[in-house]
């Protein structure tokens, strides 16, 4: 595993992963770095919501287009519709069984003709083999920064795979890669 | 009563003040003693046999603007008379149906096709019409207006019934009557309403008909000398049915919201299709592919012979300066929530509006897409508040701190750091069940294990509870 290098931009009209207990964070942060309308897709049932007052660091809830899914069939339908329109930048959504391969490719063929890049936020081991690439994500405890994620890219079709820390700059709104933790005393606190 | 006809003395009723009144009437009804406005107790001790259903006036008054726009056929000139008739001034149309007699006649044979029993009249005046058609009805020959409506009685005079019992009581029962006495007493006693009106029938003073513009319909229909059952065909169709109403659209400003396409098959069968855009929208391009799903769907049996669509619901759509890429996309996001919408239903697409309260649960509104604006500026966020809510879940602790070591959800969790208390009242003014346990103090719980929770503390009702996660 190589921690120097930069993180990896996710590649434009493509599907990509999640899991792990950081993936809405990861949703967000990655949502972040476009301009463009975001569709988040979640099952009509499901009781965990976003709240503009905390996501609202992210990216801007006036961007955010919610759509509640009454069945799983639906909410593929609907990750497929927004992902072909290209209305949106990047969509976002929680299938809650593993996908299919055809499944899979749908999206993944939806996401090329639309030039829309997908996110599923997907249950550990739960992955569909069709993805460009996926990300576990979890926060990480750390004495000083409490924005701090571990990001690792556990399966990738085109490249490498590698773990990164970041934490989030609210300043400049965007995803910080820290060093790993032997060397993050370089970065220390001048007061120590 | 066209669907359902009814033998008997039959009467439609109406509720003013606190009791019922006849509004309307059949002929075996009036043959039975009972008139208009009785009061519904009377007429059931004459006629105990008496069917009668509660008047819809509304929609009354729908019909009598859909019968006078029907009438247009016969003349320009049409006006709805009253609460009950619709008057048509004929003048120079006559001919075009051979007479006012043959036009006569042809009005009331359509009228019985369609199960309605009018009475008609012609007359030189709109009020001597108005008295002979609903006194016995015919045809006044032309500069005979005076001896067609003399012998009527005075309330023919569209007058008050006040107004006509009082002129029973001095014995000018009949129009004739009225004109033989001297003009200035009767105009003392009773107004200058009367002699306006007997003046308006007799033709002494024009009273010209306002034909009314009603408002803009926005209907187009086609009816096929072949029966259709192609897919292709049926959009050929809708394609020239789109392009004739988004003319009127855009002629009256205006743009579909909602669009119902029905299609009549040969048997008699009728298909309806709806389709909900979530913006107005008037662009023909636009507006079909939106149709083609459902269109695929339709059983056409022996074929299609007649199409209509209908703008059911529309809204203003002033035309506006349109500007290159910005407005592309938003045409393309409408298109998408329109799409969806109209599978998953329009109250499942929804977004963000904010909300006055601070209450975090409360702090925003999730309201459908199509029914609210973009709200861009306003937001505010805090490095306090987490990324997602849950509803609470009670964990087990103690103490007005957050605990040191905890189990949720099935995890041992060592608390590393916490900050807060932040604490919210509820609001008193609103009776929320959730708020009922009182005050709540909430803590930024960072763990050793690297979650971040949200938990609060109820010191009313000592217990802790984890509501949120941060990233």
């Amino acid at each position: 595993m190589r921690t120097d290098l930069a993180l990896p931009p996710l590649a434009p009209a493509r599907v990509h992963e999640a899991t792990g207990p950081g993936a809405v964070g990861f949703a967000l942060m990655q949502a972040a770095c476009q301009t463009a309308p975001v569709t988040w897709i979640t099952p009509a049932h499901d009781a965990t919501h976003l709240l503009p007052a905390g996501m609202g660091r992210m990216l801007s809830p006036s961007r955010m287009m919610l759509v509640r899914a009454p069945s799983e069939t639906d909410l593929l339908w609907s990750v497929e519709e927004a992902l072909r329109s290209g209305a949106v930048g990047m969509v976002i959504a929680s299938p809650a069984k593993p996908l299919s391969l055809t499944a899979g490719r749908r999206l993944q063929l939806a996401a090329e003709a639309g030039r829309t890049m997908g996110l599923l936020l997907v249950r550990d081991g739960a992955g569909s083999n069709a993805v460009e690439t996926r990300w576990h994500c979890a926060p990480l405890w750390d004495e000083r920064i409490s924005t701090l994620q571990e990001w690792s890219l556990i399966k990738n079709k085109k490249g490498t795979l590698g773990t990164w820390a970041v934490n989030w700059d609210d300043t400049s709104r965007s995803v910080r890669v820290v060093s790993k933790a032997g060397e993050r005393a370089l970065v220390a606190d001048p007061a120590h | 009563m066209r669907i359902r006809p009814i033998e008997g003395p039959f009467a439609l009723t109406h509720r003013s003040g606190n009791a019922d009144h006849l509004h309307c009437l059949n002929g075996v009804a009036t043959a039975r003693g009972l008139r208009r406005g009785m009061p519904l107790a009377d007429a059931r001790a004459l006629c105990p046999d008496l069917v009668t259903r509660p008047s819809d006036l509304p929609r009354e008054a729908a019909f009598l603007s859909a019968l006078a726009r029907w009438m247009g056929r016969y003349a320009p000139w049409v006006a709805r008379d009253g609460l009950n008739g619709v008057m048509v001034d004929l003048t120079g149309s006559a001919h075009l149906f051979g007479g006012e007699a043959a036009l006569l006649r042809d009005l009331q044979t359509r009228m019985v096709r369609n199960g309605i029993t009018a009475q008609t009249g012609i007359a030189d005046t709109g009020g001597a019409a108005h008295a002979i058609a609903r006194h016995g009805g015919g045809i006044a020959a032309a500069g005979g207006v005076m001896e067609a409506i003399g012998p009527l009685p005075v309330a023919a005079l569209r007058i008050d019934s006040d107004t006509a019992a009082a002129l029973a009581r001095l014995g000018l029962r009949t129009i004739r009557d009225l004109v033989l006495v001297p003009r200035a007493p009767l105009a003392r006693r009773f107004g200058a309403g009367l002699m306006l009106r007997l003046d308006q029938a007799l033709g002494a003073v024009s009273e010209p008909i306002s034909a009314e513009t009603g408002p803009p319909h926005f209907a187009v229909r086609m009816t096929l000398p072949e029966p259709i059952g192609l897919v292709s065909d049926v959009e050929a169709g809708l394609q020239r049915l789109l392009d004739r109403l988004c003319e009127t659209l855009a002629l009256h400003g205006a743009g579909a919201r909602r669009l119902r396409l029905e299609l009549r098959r040969v048997d008699g069968a009728e298909a309806v299709l709806e389709i909900g855009l979530a913006r107005a929208m008037r662009d023909p391009a636009r507006i079909l592919p939106l149709f083609r799903a459902a269109i695929a769907e339709v059983e056409a049996g022996f074929g299609i012979d007649r199409m209509r669509l209908v703008g059911a619901l529309t809204e203003p759509m002033p035309a506006v300066q349109l500007s290159a890429a910005q407005e592309k996309g938003q045409d393309k996001l409408a298109d998408l929530v329109t799409r969806l919408g109209n599978r998953l239903g329009f109250e499942n697409v929804q977004r963000f509006l904010q909300a006055e309260s601070h209450i975090p649960e409360r702090s925003y509104l999730i309201a459908p897409m199509t029914f609210s604006a973009v709200e861009e500026t306003g937001w505010s966020a805090t490095d306090r508040r987490p990324l997602t809510v849950f509803p609470p879940e009670r964990i087990d602790a103690a103490g007005p701190t957050p605990p040191a070591r905890f189990r949720w959800r099935r995890m041992a969790l060592v608390t590393g750091r916490a900050s807060g208390p932040e604490r919210l009242t509820p609001e008193w003014w609103f009776d929320d069940p959730a708020w009922r346990s009182g005050l709540r103090d909430y803590w930024k719980v960072e763990t050793r294990q690297g979650r971040r929770l949200w938990l609060y503390h109820t010191p009313q009702s000592p217990a802790w509870y984890v509501q949120g996660e941060f990233a």
